[in-house]
């Protein structure tokens, strides 16, 4: 071993209490930041993960129909009156087959699922109810989708003449599996189904009115012919969604909305939390920083006059200036590494201490290992820097007048 | 025999360009030949240590011309003095000055350690002959706190001439021991001095000792009065 490690190792083993009060300060630090992190990104990626399990992470649709000028005329000018949004038809995407291949490739996408949706009314007996027809191709659509998790009541199956409805419109109809309702489109087209299924997804809105049924029965109601109006899609990192939704919006020119977009509130509140965070971090990497550089200015002073006589045995003042800084990066690297420790196991604990309403745990008890690793580059940087004030002092210290007046 | 150590007009001033500046030694002349064992005497304030710090290199001369085992040091940068230091040069200081933190045999070890950068089994073999030598082969492993002065100044002495250093440099080595140790502690050195040829500077308040030198370099106000042998 190196005379400067040798020096700085038993520094700092004799410094005990300083340095036991160091590391396990810098561990609790490290600690902290990791598991802060960990449970931050845990809570927003099952927050996330729950509010996407009904809905698609992006979707594709046809652009919006420009807005047609009003004119009216007085006299010989013409003035622009009024822009009137025009009323958004339903309007299928243009060689969907196409652009639902084309997708498929696009990288981070996982899968596509083609559905044509519209409104129109479910009757049964003397009860309507307004509702929105979804149709799919089922096995596409449950990768999208997890209905068949989601179901109370019946199958998840859509064979032609069959559908799929939400727990509140079967309890509104007065229907149960097996029953059949009338739906009338928008298109004012109608068809029978038989239920096949009743699902819950968990928010009361798609409960009501969503009704699932093949997509060939939906596009002959909503007077389709063969087109769709979206095109659902996954991707394998839901935080790449709006990046993933830009590129297919310039690349196609078709308007695509990502989860991000549409969850605007969800979005703020983890950037908040996410800001919230990062602050906190920040102030522990100072405190700790803080804590590393004191002590070691302590030593410093301390260690003024073997400093004196370590320089007049021929250390240099540059070597001396190592001593101190491996010190610094020791306590940072060595808290890195406990603080991993630590926080492996304070996160595993709070999986089990933290507990959605259904009982599974709230956070996964894994942390990244890019976690770790930021950690522990932030922990050795922290120690090393906290140690260049203290390291220069004592390279600049007189030796003389250490030796003079110790 | 050449000269380990040469002073040529050699002057100190402290706060130079200040109003306080004050010119503590003034045009030194000195000479030690390699192997001479010479006691530094004068009293207080006279500049026995400044002259030891001087040639200990541990700080620049003002004025004059100086040569350390032929070095010519007004040439030397930082670096290559601080080489020059661990070396040629050994210190002995009155506060023994040992590193708490080390054992007697790693604190004997420490200036080969700087040199050489890690530890070698010779220096370890060197170090245990150097204890052995002044009397503490079964303190090896103590640490000073667990020393007398008396024997933590033996380990100091060891420490100094771990790399068999030409010139010593000692001042008062014996000033905090009492008159019985001070005895063992300089006849240590004078053993050196004749097995290892090592040359000495010792600086001392006790006439005893002096006596017992090859010679006496006496300092008065900042000039050299006698350089009897
Ligand atoms: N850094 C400094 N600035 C100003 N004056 C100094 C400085 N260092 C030493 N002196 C002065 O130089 C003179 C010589 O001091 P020095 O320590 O060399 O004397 P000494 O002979 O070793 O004395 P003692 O026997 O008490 O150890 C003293 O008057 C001291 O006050
Ligand atoms: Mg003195």
């Amino acid at each position: 071993m190196p005379f400067e490690w040798i020096l700085a190792l038993r520094f700092l083993r004799e410094g005990r209490m300083q340095t036991a009060l160091i590391m396990a300060g810098t561990t609790v630090g490290v600690a902290v930041i990791i598991f802060i992190t960990s449970l931050m990104n845990g809570l927003q990626a099952s927050l996330a993960t729950r509010t996407l399990s009904t809905q698609a992470h992006i979707t594709v649709r046809a652009p919006d129909e420009a807005p047609t000028p009003v004119l009216a005329r007085t006299g010989d000018s013409a003035v622009l009156a009024h822009l009137e949004p025009r009323v958004q038809r339903l309007r299928s995407i243009d060689q969907w087959a196409g652009v639902d291949r084309a997708l498929a490739l696009l990288p981070h996408v996982v899968d596509v699922s083609p559905i044509a949706t519209g409104s129109g009314f479910a009757f049964r007996g003397n009860a309507s109810k307004s509702i929105a027809l979804m149709g799919v191709i089922p096995e596409r659509y449950a990768r999208i989708v997890r209905i068949a998790d989601k179901l109370t009541a019946g199958q998840f199956r859509i064979a032609p003449g069959e559908a799929l409805v939400g727990i509140e419109l079967a309890k509104d109809l007065g229907a149960a599996v097996g029953d059949r309702i009338r739906i009338v489109s928008s298109e004012s087209r109608e068809d029978v189904f038989r239920i096949s299924g009743i699902f819950d997804l968990g928010v009361k809105d798609l409960n009501r009115r969503w009704v699932i049924m093949p997509l060939r029965s939906a596009q002959s109601l909503l007077d389709l012919s063969g087109g769709v109006t979206h095109l659902d899609l996954t991707v394998d990192d839901i935080f790449l969604a709006e990046a993933v939704a830009s590129r297919i919006t310039s690349q196609t020119g078709l308007t695509a909305e990502s989860w991000m977009a549409i969850n605007t509130q969800l979005l703020t509140a983890f950037k908040n939390q996410t800001m919230t965070t990062r602050t906190v971090r920040l102030f522990l990497v100072l405190i700790v920083a803080l804590g590393i550089a004191s002590v070691l200015v302590v030593s410093v002073v301390q260690k003024q006059r073997e400093i004196g006589i370590l320089r007049a045995m021929g250390a240099s003042p540059r070597r001396i200036m190592k001593v101190f800084l491996i010190q610094g990066g020791v306590v940072g690297g060595s808290g890195a590494l406990l603080g991993s420790g630590l926080a492996t196991l304070m996160v595993y604990g709070a999986s089990f201490a933290l507990r959605q309403d259904d009982g599974s745990p709230l956070i996964s008890g894994r942390i990244e290992t890019s976690y770790y690793l930021t950690a522990a580059a932030v922990a050795l940087l922290t120690g090393l820097l906290a140690a260049v004030a203290p390291a220069r002092r004592a390279a600049k210290m007189d030796p003389v007048e250490a030796i003079r007046y110790g | 025999m050449a000269d380990i150590l040469r002073l040529e007009a050699v002057s100190k001033s402290y706060n130079v360009g200040t109003p306080i500046e004050v010119e503590v030694l003034h045009a030194i002349d000195l000479a030690l030949s390699a192997g001479e064992f010479a006691a530094l005497i004068g009293p207080s304030g006279s500049g026995k240590s400044t002259l030891l710090h001087l040639i200990g290199l541990l700080e620049r001369p003002t004025a004059g011309r100086m040569l350390i085992a032929g070095q010519e040091i007004d040439a030397l940068d930082e670096a290559r003095m601080t080489e020059l230091r661990g070396r040629t040069l050994g210190f002995v200081f009155q506060f023994h000055h040992l590193l708490p933190e080390f054992t007697a045999l790693e604190n004997v070890m420490m200036p080969t350690l700087i040199e050489a950068g890690r530890y070698s089994r010779a220096m370890r073999e060197r170090g245990k002959w150097l204890l052995g030598k002044v009397g503490l082969g079964d303190a090896l492993d103590k640490k000073p706190s667990a020393l007398s002065g008396g024997m933590q100044q033996r380990v100091a002495i060891a420490r100094a001439l771990a790399m068999n250093p030409p010139l010593v440099l000692a001042d008062e080595p014996t000033g905090n021991l009492d008159s019985h140790t001070a005895d063992d502690v300089f006849a240590l050195l004078r053993e050196f001095n004749r097995e290892e040829g090592s040359a000495f500077l010792i600086v001392t308040h006790d006439p005893r000792l002096a006596a017992r030198c090859d010679r006496r370099v006496e300092l008065m106000d900042g000039r050299i009065l006698t350089n009897a042998v």
